[in-house]
């Protein structure tokens, strides 16, 4: 288990540009509004995400994102490790927010960045979470176009803390949310579920596996987007399933549905290091995040077609119809055990903690 | 999965399911002692699939639900010192003290911190030589030698930093306490395969003798809870007594000699209160007198802490399989995971837990 895959990718970009041996770390005063603030926000901040817009330094953006209706969602990240196998705080806070906004059935369009770092935090770490952001927004194109650096004394953060906004633009006749959910569709996710949760895990108790398992972070927003196409109006809800595990989206999904779930546990796609962690570790990887994947509800007789939408797609591999709507029992998920016996699977309660014996 | 997906096949299940179901002439009472046991029964929904004629009562298996509250409350005494980090398996987090919890410590600004080895606690006492860390070191005859030797090494290690407050039990103890209950139903035992993996079987083989009644030594699988059910049942019908044993792939008569050897080195048996049953004697370890100056009891002067359960609660009743959770006025209601009146409601081993985790509401 090592952070240096991440590590070594993002250090092949240029160099940090604060002078290291000057400002090795971040100070109370690089958040004071003065003259270090503004070499940080320019130097470091813009010359990692900046662009034309972000450059001119204004109180808030000026948007012109059409006359249609828009999505606007907002998510703070207290994620640690600030680095992880396959990701970091910077990427994860971009993809959190791009899929919230996806999920609603919007085209994410603009960021807002929020950084809230401890006294002490290394500049070298900021450099490389900034360059993550700028790498993360790239790939899920989107602009980030207004942002905000606060700096807290030492003991009184954890390093660093991110929150995102982002708008996104809704186009005509895209309507998904649980009000659309009818009995007898089909439950999609799209690929296998647990890998972030576990990989945080293990790094943060130092719990060794022969094969390291990596973040699943990612932007959702193009995988959304081909489904919305590929099934029009089949396509009746989207949910991504973070904390909570796909238990607890679905349990959402269910209650605010008023119609049951039926899931089948056999179909539940795993990578087998995840299974092997989670028997290990006591934990159930219905209840463990994801960060890169979606839970599909689509029209009965479209579930083959949108399986192969998702399957097409890198972020699609291994999605799999894992159970359909029920009329009832109203607001209940209910799993086929592999077995042949079946349970309710409830809402998490508090966190998962691992067994003892 | 290679070796889990071979134990979880519908189509074994189903025909191990018909054979209890031919083999059965009569209703049977069993208790599963292990409370993983309970949480495969209940996960899996193979209570409901057997048929109406085996009743399975769920047994004291679970070590947090029988950690009594007076040793919860010495835990949050010496977790609130100052000089402390108190380290423990993070299923004792939540479980209620006379006033709070674990957790609650830990909110309050007490360095409470959940480790996965017991080994790592005296690792965090190395790196802190100016602290002093407490490992809760609670669970049955499977966590024994892992606990044993957390204080063997640093006894070795010279790592006087390091203490462990010792809330040990032991099955057959409690297996004799509930068969010699005169309100007693059970008829037949599933053996704990993990605790028998450590100790062997043979120490059961008087009790069995004794009590003239069936154990089976059962694994956690699906498929091993319903080969070991079938396997009790069928010593039932045919009026046999004595231990079989079903998990031959983990368990052998003799068990592990040299865990049990390492145990014996640092641990001697002693009498054990339990939660919601009292104290049961010989029915638990604590550390041998050279171990003494890593005892957290007498290095933190605690054996005045005592307390008494609240009345509301029924575990005793539930770890003894006098009652189903379900059968307790508080479950669901006064008693949930967030707000639990006592541990089985808590730990992921907990019957209570369990009937609420997977919607058991009636």
């Amino acid at each position: 288990m090592t952070i240096s895959s991440a590590g070594a990718t993002l250090s092949q970009g240029p160099a940090c540009p604060i002078p290291i041996d000057r400002y090795p770390t971040v100070t109370l005063a690089h958040g004071g509004g003065g003259r270090l603030s503004d070499t940080l926000v320019r130097e470091l901040l813009l010359e990692a995400y900046g662009n034309d817009e972000l450059a001119r330094l204004g109180d808030g953006a000026l948007l012109d994102l059409g006359s249609g209706r828009l999505a606007f969602s907002t998510d703070s990240f207290v994620v640690f490790p600030h680095f992880f196998p396959g990701g970091d705080i910077g990427s994860l806070a971009v993809h959190g927010t791009v899929n919230d906004i996806a999920m609603c059935g919007a085209t994410p369009k603009v960021l807002s960045i929020g950084l809230i770092l401890e006294e002490g935090f290394p500049m070298e770490d900021l450099w490389r979470v900034a360059r993550s952001i700028r790498a993360a927004a790239d790939e899920a194109d989107v602009r980030i176009v207004t942002g905000d650096t606060k700096v807290v004394d030492r003991g009184k953060g954890d390093g660093i803390f991110i929150n995102t906004t982002g708008i996104g633009v809704i186009d005509d006749g895209v309507d998904l949310g649980a009000h659309r959910i009818s009995e007898g569709d089909a439950v999609l996710v799209s690929g296998p579920i647990g890998n972030h949760g576990i990989a945080i895990l293990s790094l943060r108790e130092g719990l060794e596996f022969e094969t390291p398992i990596e973040t699943d972070s990612a932007p959702l927003n193009a995988l959304a987007a081909r489904l919305r196409s590929d099934l029009g109006d089949d396509l009746h809800a989207l949910r991504d399933p973070t904390r909570g595990g796909v238990a607890s989206a679905l349990n959402e999904l269910a209650r605010a549905s008023g119609r049951g779930i039926q899931i089948d546990q056999s179909t539940l796609p795993l990578d087998a290091p995840v299974q092997g962690a989670c028997e290990i570790l006591g934990l159930d990887p219905l209840y463990v995040a994801n960060e890169g994947k979606l839970i599909a509800f689509v029209a009965e007789d479209r579930a083959e077609e949108a399986l192969e939408s998702l399957a097409d797609h890198p972020l699609g591999q291994g999605a799999a119809v894992i159970g359909h709507v029920t009329e009832g029992p109203a607001g209940r998920v209910i799993q086929k055990s592999s077995i042949g016996g079946s349970r309710v699977v409830e809402m998490l309660s508090g966190e998962q903690l691992p067994r003892i014996c | 999965m290679k070796y889990v997906d071979e134990y979880r096949d519908e189509a074994a299940a189903t025909s191990l399911l018909e054979a209890i179901r031919q083999r059965a002439t009569r209703r049977w009472t069993l208790m599963e002692i292990c409370g993983g046991q309970t949480h495969t029964l209940v996960k899996f929904g193979i209570d409901r699939m057997l048929p109406d004629e085996i009743e399975l009562v769920h047994g004291p298996g679970c070590p947090v639900c029988v950690t009594p509250l007076e040793m919860i409350d010495r835990a949050i005494a010496v977790a609130r010192r100052d000089e402390v980090i108190f380290t423990s398996f993070g299923d004792m987090l939540r479980v209620p003290g006379s006033d709070t919890d674990l957790l609650g410590v830990k909110a309050q600004g007490g360095d409470v911190r959940i480790i996965y080895s017991p080994l790592d606690a005296v690792t965090l006492a190395k790196k802190h030589p100016e602290k002093e860390v407490v490992f809760f070191a609670v669970g049955f005859e499977t966590t024994a030698p892992a606990n044993a030797m957390a204080v063997w090494t640093a006894r070795r290690e010279g790592v006087e930093n390091f203490s462990m407050l010792v809330s040990h039990v032991l099955v057959p103890p409690a297996m004799e306490a509930i068969l010699a209950d005169p309100a007693n139903r059970v008829q037949g035992f599933l053996a704990a395969g993990h605790v028998c993996a450590v100790m062997g079987y043979d120490e059961y083989e008087p009790l069995a003798r004794k009590h003239r009644t069936p154990m089976v030594v059962t694994g956690f699988e699906p498929l091993d809870l319903l080969q070991g059910i079938l396997m009790t049942v069928e010593m039932l019908e045919e009026g046999r007594f004595g231990v079989e044993n079903q998990y031959a792939r983990a368990v052998t008569r003799d068990g592990n000699r040299s865990a049990q050897k390492l145990v014996d080195e640092v641990f001697e048996v002693s009498d054990r209160k339990w939660r919601g049953i009292g104290e049961i004697p010989g029915s638990g370890f604590g550390l041998r007198d050279e171990y003494a100056p890593w005892d957290a009891m007498r290095k933190f002067r605690m054996e005045g802490i005592s307390a008494d359960e609240p009345e509301e609660c029924h575990a005793g009743e539930v770890l003894r399989g006098l009652m189903k959770p379900l059968d307790c006025p508080a479950f669901g209601t006064r008693c949930t995971p967030e707000n639990p009146l006592g541990a089985p409601m808590v730990s992921s081993e907990g019957a209570c837990a369990a009937y609420f985790q997977y919607g058991r509401t009636g």
